[in-house]
């Protein structure tokens, strides 16, 4: 454990640790660009040179180890001009068209030229080297190779994470360039990683591309909900609409990457949402209140349960609810409807590929949660059992999708059941088919935590509050079951955390605060 | 003065094994074979031979590096990728007496445990190549390459690889990546090639001329071959004289020769009589010198109080009446189509240079431009991972220095006062 000063300030940190990682520990910033904690180190930005006594030249802080005894310091007039310098060469052929560029109020050339440049250019327009801008170079990418800084984040990631290596550099001196090979378009399912990394706005998402500049934008940390990885993301909104995922730091669960499926998730966010609670009686669909939307589904419960016994009301949860939402649908079932008839599945519609990094096969974000919390997937296919035999007389239904049954099948299927109440974001065959539409809450408008496939419970936070009239599925929850005579007391996710972590033992010992940024595995030791 | 490699290279057969080995070629591998290992190593020290590629770095010293444990295979790169402008000796090596190299690569596998070497040739050395090609397949019938080499139990391999034109490739990170079928750029360093370098391995890269001094200094042994020398410098160099001098070519001199008696003795003496202006004293990339400064010794340490060094060897001589604004553009669009595009300072220092350079000599020069060049030249300087961004400001600056109010009269005439033109 060597001990070295940077700036005058001392720390001692492990063997083999590079002089930037080490400043980064205690809160010293030194410049970089082609630096990633998650890539090899390439060292040819040249940003983070810093004075090392005994060496004559500069050095670079992202490849020169801490010796024992080591006196750096980053804050010297030597280094200040040499910083200045690659800086000022790095933006001599850049466009400078922050005013039409994506990367505008997050690029590491604009935010280290307010730091380090404030120069006037001495470089004239006309020598200026032109290169390729807007090119498709396929998955989720635009390629504009002038405001390239050729850091070769891109090139690195492709190698070593993806292992598909589809960008190299082409020519040489100051028209090098990155490029696809001819004819050869990005061809993985982590191509929107590219955009995060390029510290520039060289690669820039297709999705994105034009539709916000990004200083409107506000950010709440959150899970995303594509599938049981449970990538932890950043999701960046204004007013009520989600414009992108961003992924965020977590050794154990996704590095800091995520795949292309998970980040185009916020379109189901803000597309064809239910946003009024409707009844339907003999074909006829009314927008309704709140207290008359709940009350008439607590009234046809109830009347299920008295005239048919409890097997004739059924609940089905889902896998995209949070943990919080499932205990209370399961108190619901068996405390409050005391029916037996309750249960989950995994089961989605269209594909369900998966891969040996962050794409699973289950496209629920809470499977695992699910089974934990007591709902299972036998439970699901008894219920369906029911229903075709015309047992179930009143359904509870949570979720967007029905297992993987086509819209058809959904709608004969529902067909047999007198009331169906649907708990749900958008607008299908789930919504069309029940009597009764609760419109919920997307991922981002409220909070709650997921259990991923390995056990991990995660949070997710609310950034905004749920769209038009929907409801927070946990007040949907509490508003029926009180209906129903319950009397709960629940308010807000974390009493009902603090509930399941009384009761049910995987999750025992846990708290909103135990589990941090990075959440628990339930279950086992931290 | 004893000759140490082109003694016999008039000789048009001395290229081929048979001729090689009349004139006692390959008894130094012999020997050798008889020595042990770590004393081959030492007469290399005694040798004082420094690396002829252009770096001087002390051979034996730098065979010293390789990992002590045997337990992975080792390669022997031979740098032959001459791409250093004003420079061409390696090729007449390769050319005239392919078997000097052979024995020699032979030897410092030998002495390093290396069965597996390349010879990584510039690809516009065609000729050079086919040469070599010929010459190994007859090492190979001969048995002085392959298994068993003169039943010593010893097995080498040595492979030719042609490069693709590229100046960088000359660097040795530079080179194994493209011996390996990668991009041409230099590695950061460390890890240094000798820990690992070719497909991973420990390798040692060596310049052409180096490791064809190797046979003498095991048949003469080391001290002989230092005191053909100065101190720190050791044996004979090939010196390629070109430019405005009466006989322009490569000549082996001592490492001690003086710089003026290289021009004025050995090269014949200007051309046509004119003046001399400047000498470039080491391939392209060494700061130049003032005519009045050539009276120094050609050895890397005399050479470094002058202020440049001997590089590789190539010496380019500049009479009066050269416009030095129009030569140093010429070397700095060199520079610029040569950046491999790695490091910033480099990859846009090199087109700025080339750039003003040449807006100088067209007579577009503005105020402040020398200045101009003399500041992108500092924030180059030292700044990237390989020493070519350095090869480009030295002529850069030594130029200004040396010849500013050139420069300044561009400048401020407005024109080329040799009336050059583009």
């Amino acid at each position: 454990m060597p001990t070295f000063t940077i700036n005058g300030i001392s720390a001692t940190v492990p063997e083999g640790t590079t002089i930037l990682s080490a400043a980064r520990q205690i809160g010293v910033e030194i410049p970089h660009y082609c630096y990633h904690p998650r890539l090899s180190i390439a060292g040819n930005c040249r940003m983070c040179l810093v004075e090392v006594e005994k060496f004559p030249k500069l050095q670079i802080a992202c490849n020169t180890v801490v010796t024992e005894g080591m006196v750096v310091r980053s804050d010297t007039e030597k280094v200040r001009k040499a910083v200045t310098g690659v800086l000022e060469l790095m933006l001599i052929h850049h466009p400078v068209d922050c005013p039409i560029c994506d990367q505008a109020g997050e690029c590491g050339l604009q935010n280290y030229y307010m730091k380090f440049g404030l120069h006037k250019s001495r470089y004239a327009l006309e020598d200026k080297v032109h290169k390729r801008k807007v090119q498709d170079i396929g998955g989720q990418i635009v390629l504009d190779a002038e405001r390239c800084i050729l850091c070769s984040r891109c090139v690195r990631f492709l190698q070593e994470v993806t292992r598909t290596g589809e960008l190299e550099f082409v020519n040489r001196g100051d028209h090098s360039e990155i490029s696809i090979f001819p004819g050869r378009p990005l061809d993985n399912d982590y191509t929107g990683n590219l955009a995060d990394i390029c510290p520039v706005g060289a690669l820039t998402s297709k999705d994105f591309r034009f539709q916000c500049r990004v200083w409107f934008l506000s950010g709440v940390e959150s899970i995303c909900p594509g599938c049981s990885t449970g990538c932890n993301i950043d999701a960046h909104f204004r007013g009520d609409l989600l414009y992108r995922l961003k992924p965020r730091e977590n050794d154990d669960v996704n590095q800091t990457w995520m795949c292309d499926f998970g980040r185009l998730e916020y379109k189901k966010a803000n597309e064809d949402r239910l946003l009024t609670p409707v009844l339907r009686e003999g074909g006829q669909s009314v927008a309704a209140a709140w207290d008359a939307a709940l009350f008439t589904t607590a009234l046809r419960l109830r009347e299920s349960v008295k005239e048919h016994g409890p097997a004739s009301a059924a609940v089905v949860a889902s896998p995209h609810s949070s943990n919080e939402e499932l205990f209370l649908a399961r108190k619901l079932a068996t405390e409050v409807l005391k029916t037996e008839n309750h249960g989950f599945t995994s089961r989605t519609p269209g594909l369900r590929a998966s891969d040996d990094f962050l794409i699973k096969a289950d496209k629920n974000p809470n499977s695992k949660g699910a089974q934990l919390l007591g709902f299972s997937e036998e439970g699901f296919d008894r219920i369906v059992k029911a229903i075709s035999g015309g047992k179930v007389r009143a359904l509870l239904l949570f979720g967007n999708v029905l297992a993987d049954f086509s819209d058809t099948e959904i709608g004969s299927l529902l067909s047999n059941v007198p009331f169906v109440a649907h708990v749900g974001t958008r607008d299908g065959a789930v919504s069309r088919a029940a009597h009764a539409v609760l419109p919920s809450s997307s991922f981002v408008e409220r909070g709650g935590t997921f259990t991923n496939f390995a056990g991990r419970v995660q949070r997710f936070r609310a950034g905004f509050p749920p769209r038009g009239k929907a409801k927070n599925d946990i007040e949907i929850l509490v508003g029926l079951a009180n209906q129903l005579g319950a009397g709960w007391a629940f308010a807000g996710e974390s009493s009902v955390f603090e509930a399941i972590a009384g009761s049910v033992a995987p999750f025992s010992g846990m708290s909103y605060e135990s589990l941090g940024f990075w959440g628990h595995v339930a279950g086992g030791s931290k | 003065m004893e000759q140490v490699l082109t003694k016999h290279f008039a000789d048009d057969r001395y290229r081929h094994v048979d001729a090689y080995v009349e004139t006692g070629g390959y008894e130094a591998l012999r020997k050798a074979f008889g020595m042990p290992k770590g004393q081959i190593v030492d007469e290399v020290r005694k040798a004082n031979l420094r690396g002829r590629g252009g770096a001087g770095f002390p051979a034996g010293v730098k065979w010293g590096f390789l990992p002590k444990d045997l337990s992975r295979p080792r390669v022997l790169v031979v740098n032959a990728d001459e791409g250093e402008p004003g420079t061409f000796k390696d090729r007449l090596i390769m050319s005239r007496g392919p078997h000097l190299l052979l024995e020699g690569i032979g030897i410092a596998s030998f002495a390093m445990t290396i069965h597996l070497s390349y010879i990584y040739i510039r690809g516009e050395f065609v000729r050079e190549a086919k040469v070599l090609e010929e010459a190994i397949a007859e090492a190979y019938a001969k048995g002085y390459l392959g298994k068993n080499i003169l039943n010593s139990g010893f097995d080498l391999d040595v492979y030719v690889h042609r490069g693709a034109g590229a100046y960088i490739c000359g660097e040795e990170t530079s080179l194994i990546n493209s011996l390996e079928g990668k991009r041409g750029w230099p590695r950061l360093k460390p890890p240094f090639p000798a820990s690992i370098g070719a497909f991973g391995l420990p390798t040692i890269v060596n310049n052409v001329e180096t490791i064809s001094d190797v046979p003498w200094i095991i048949a003469n042994g080391g001290e002989r071959f230092a005191a053909l020398g100065v101190e720190k410098n050791g044996g004979t160099r090939l010196v390629g004289v070109s430019g405005a001098v009466e006989r322009p070519g490569v000549y082996e001199l001592s490492a001690g020769v003086n710089l003026r008696d290289i021009i004025y003795v050995h090269a014949g003496g200007m051309k046509d009589g004119k003046e001399l202006k400047a000498v470039i004293p080491g391939g392209s990339s060494t700061p130049v010198l003032r005519s009045d400064e050539i009276d120094v010794t050609y050895d890397i340490e005399s050479m470094g109080k002058a202020g440049t060094m001997p590089g590789s060897g190539g010496v380019i001589v500049i009479p009066e009446g050269t416009c030095m604004v129009r030569a140093l553009s010429v070397l700095m669009r060199f520079y610029a189509h040569e950046s491999c595009g790695q490091c910033t300072p480099c990859r846009e220092g090199t087109g700025w240079l080339s750039k003003i350079v040449r807006r100088i000599e067209e007579g577009q020069g503005k105020e402040g431009d020398v200045e101009l060049l003399l500041d992108v030249c500092d924030n180059m300087m030292g700044r990237t991972i390989c020493p070519l961004a350095d090869a480009a400001v030295m002529p850069a600056q030594s130029f200004i220095w040396k010849f500013r109010e050139e420069f300044d009269r561009h400048i401020e005439d407005r024109k080329c006062p040799y009336g050059n033109k583009f």
